[in-house]
């Protein structure tokens, strides 16, 4: 690849592709734009054309936003918070050489490969349910009142799960990076008079920064967008107790019909997106660096 | 400080015995060496005495204390890893503070501490970089050092030339053996290259399949190895060994010769070779020599003129003969 003209042939080669990914996201970028500055509401086909920021002033000022806003924050923040330091706990666990320890790996993984949708229906019907779920029975079984969860605290309980959906991933993540790190470095910690949880907190957590920085950077572009699991359990409510800012654009765009709303409401969130992005890269970006 | 005495320690990897039964002293301020090859129980040998490993029987005991059951922190022995083992995100001044601060010193005595260990070492520019920018000498350094700062009784280094290239390596064979000349505490250095053994050690003990086949200065086993395995390892080139009617001649099963004690002619000798190959290292000939017995190689002068295809007179010198009988052992 030294020659221009063989630097030219790349360049040629690679257009295509280039062009298309690009097309791929700016289409629907650009569209999402040109209908957010559009009256579109699918119930008064007749009425259209440019509003300018009439669109982003009814998402910005509706009550429901800041709330929304609020709840994809302590959402985002609290999965985080389980996965990382689960998936720290769990990885430990994992990383002792035990009997049936294949098994043991293949079972911590399964919650990642059920798909949202399935898993909130099970943890709402099966473990949550006040009449007939596990928690419900174990709660009466030593005589307390079962506790209602999806009503009463519906945000904390999507947060259980989407977190346990995520558990796995953080942990695999976390136990590969655990096992990558030189034993010698551990023994020789040991022969320094290290304990286990010097050990621990000397050599193994700054080890395993880097690999708990992608797993929160990951984590934190999908969970952003959760969806599913809200709309199966509580559907945003009660009231509008957990209303993410996903939600709130369906709800504007599918059940209030207002395309041009819910575009205002997408872009919206992209921004936001993005300024938690440069926050979690200033904050954490460095422990990238080699 | 900084004497250990095995008695009777064994290992055990689920049935297989790497160390069988093993009996050793290793007095104050030595620098002890094990040499053998890999796999002969060296390396375990040394993690048995750091206390990374439990041994399996016997006792270990360290100024007279038994230390068979402490943990390797409570031995006040310090160990310089092959892969330097040094902590990748510390600076190299909290690399080398580290086993101070795990023992609480308070930080008027660890700066102190660092600073000596870093002048006796030339880090003190480098005690703000991290382990990664620095090259393997450097990294070698602060693994001492880090061991230094302890003030042990005894000091463990397992293989810690074997990373480096070779010019680098005959640098640091020095400083190691200098700081040991400037502390004058014990040490314990595992290798497998005999050189190093031979250069840096007061006492050096050959291993092999776990056994010990002889403790000794480097001259005692180098004059007289008590059997063909300690002959052959010692010395570089290898001994030669010859077999039958020869060696009977001498009464043995089997004659040793070291390449350096062979005369060479090309007029008259006791045994009559061709030169296969000639290695000229300008200070040293080696030549590689067919004869009637297979192939010897011999030490000469850097000015021998002989080339592949001449042929060649060998004289043993009959002084420098070593005779071995039938299980190999020195007679």
């Amino acid at each position: 690849m030294s020659t221009q003209a063989s630097r030219a042939a790349a360049r040629l080669m690679i257009s295509p592709s280039v062009i298309l990914l690009f097309l791929w996201m700016a289409v629907p970028l650009g569209m999402t734009l040109w209908f957010s500055f559009q009256r579109y509401n699918l119930l008064m086909p007749g009425q259209g054309g440019f509003v300018g920021f009439d669109n982003y002033k009814y998402f910005l000022t509706d009550p429901a936003f800041f709330t929304a806003l609020w709840n994809t924050l302590a959402l985002v923040g609290g999965v985080l918070l389980i996965t990382v330091f689960g998936g720290i706990l769990l990885a430990l666990l994992l990383d002792q050489a035990i009997y049936g320890q294949g098994i043991v790996r293949v079972l911590v993984i399964a919650p990642f490969f059920v798909m949202p949708t399935v898993s909130a229906l099970v943890w709402k019907n099966m473990l949550y349910n006040p009449v007939n779920g596990i928690f419900a029975y174990i709660a009466e079984f030593f005589g307390f009142q079962p506790y209602d969860f999806l009503a009463h605290s519906p945000l904390l309980s999507i947060t259980l799960i989407v977190a346990w959906q995520w558990l796995p991933f953080a942990t695999l993540i976390l136990l590969t990076a655990l096992q990558s790190l030189d034993s010698e470095q551990l023994e020789a910690a040991e022969m320094d008079g290290a304990g286990a949880l010097s050990r621990f907190f000397y050599i193994m957590v700054p080890h395993l920064a880097r690999a708990a920085t992608v797993v929160i950077l990951i984590q934190t572009i999908f969970l952003l967008s959760t969806f599913a699991e809200i709309l199966v359990t509580t559907n945003g409510g009660p009231g509008i107790a957990s209303t993410t800012l996903t939600y709130l654009v369906y709800v504007q765009s599918l059940l209030q019909f207002d395309v041009g709303g819910g575009a205002a409401g997408g872009v919206v969130a992209v921004i936001l997106a993005n300024i938690v992005a440069i926050f979690l890269m200033r904050m954490i970006g460095k422990n990238l660096e080699t | 400080m900084g004497q250990i005495e095995l008695k009777g320690v064994t290992k055990r990897f689920g049935d297989v015995e790497v160390i069988p039964p093993l009996d050793l002293h290793i007095g104050e301020g030595e620098f002890v060496v094990f040499v053998g090859p890999s796999g002969c129980g060296k390396s375990t040998l040394l993690r048995l005495i750091a206390g990374l490993e439990d041994v399996s029987g016997g006792h270990i005991e360290i100024d007279g204390q038994d230390a068979t059951d402490l943990p390797p922190a409570k031995r006040s022995l310090a160990m310089v890893f092959q892969s330097y083992a040094l902590y990748p995100h510390m600076s190299v001044r909290k690399n080398i503070a580290f086993p101070l601060k795990m023992a609480k010193a308070d930080q008027a005595t660890i700066d102190a501490k660092i600073e000596n260990a870093a002048r006796i070492l030339n880090l003190t520019d480098y005690l703000h970089r991290r382990p990664g920018q620095l090259s393997g000498g450097q990294r070698q350094r602060v693994a001492i050092g880090r061991a230094i700062v302890r003030e042990p009784a005894a000091f463990l280094f397992d293989e810690p030339l074997s990373n480096l290239d070779a010019a680098l390596r005959v640098n640091m064979r020095l400083e190691i053996s200098e700081l040991h000349q400037k502390l004058k505490t014990t040490m314990v250095y595992v290798t497998h290259d005999q050189v190093e053994a031979m250069t840096m050690a007061d006492k050096i003990v050959v291993l092999h399949a776990g056994v010990i086949e002889q403790v000794g200065s480097p001259l005692e086993l180098y004059r007289s190895p008590r059997n063909k395995f300690v002959a052959g390892f010692i010395g570089s080139p290898k001994m030669n060994f010859i077999e039958g009617p020869e060696a009977a001649k001498h009464n043995a099963h089997t004659i040793g010769i070291r390449p350096e004690h062979i005369g060479i002619s090309s007029t008259e000798g006791a045994w009559k070779g061709t030169v296969g190959v000639s290695e000229h290292l300008g200070s040293d000939t080696f030549l590689h020599v067919d004869t009637e017995f297979g192939l010897i190689n011999v030490r000469g002068d850097g000015e021998v003129g002989l080339h592949a295809g001449d042929s060649v007179w060998l004289t043993p010198d009959l002084a420098q003969l070593h005779k071995f009988n039938a299980d190999g052992k020195a007679i």
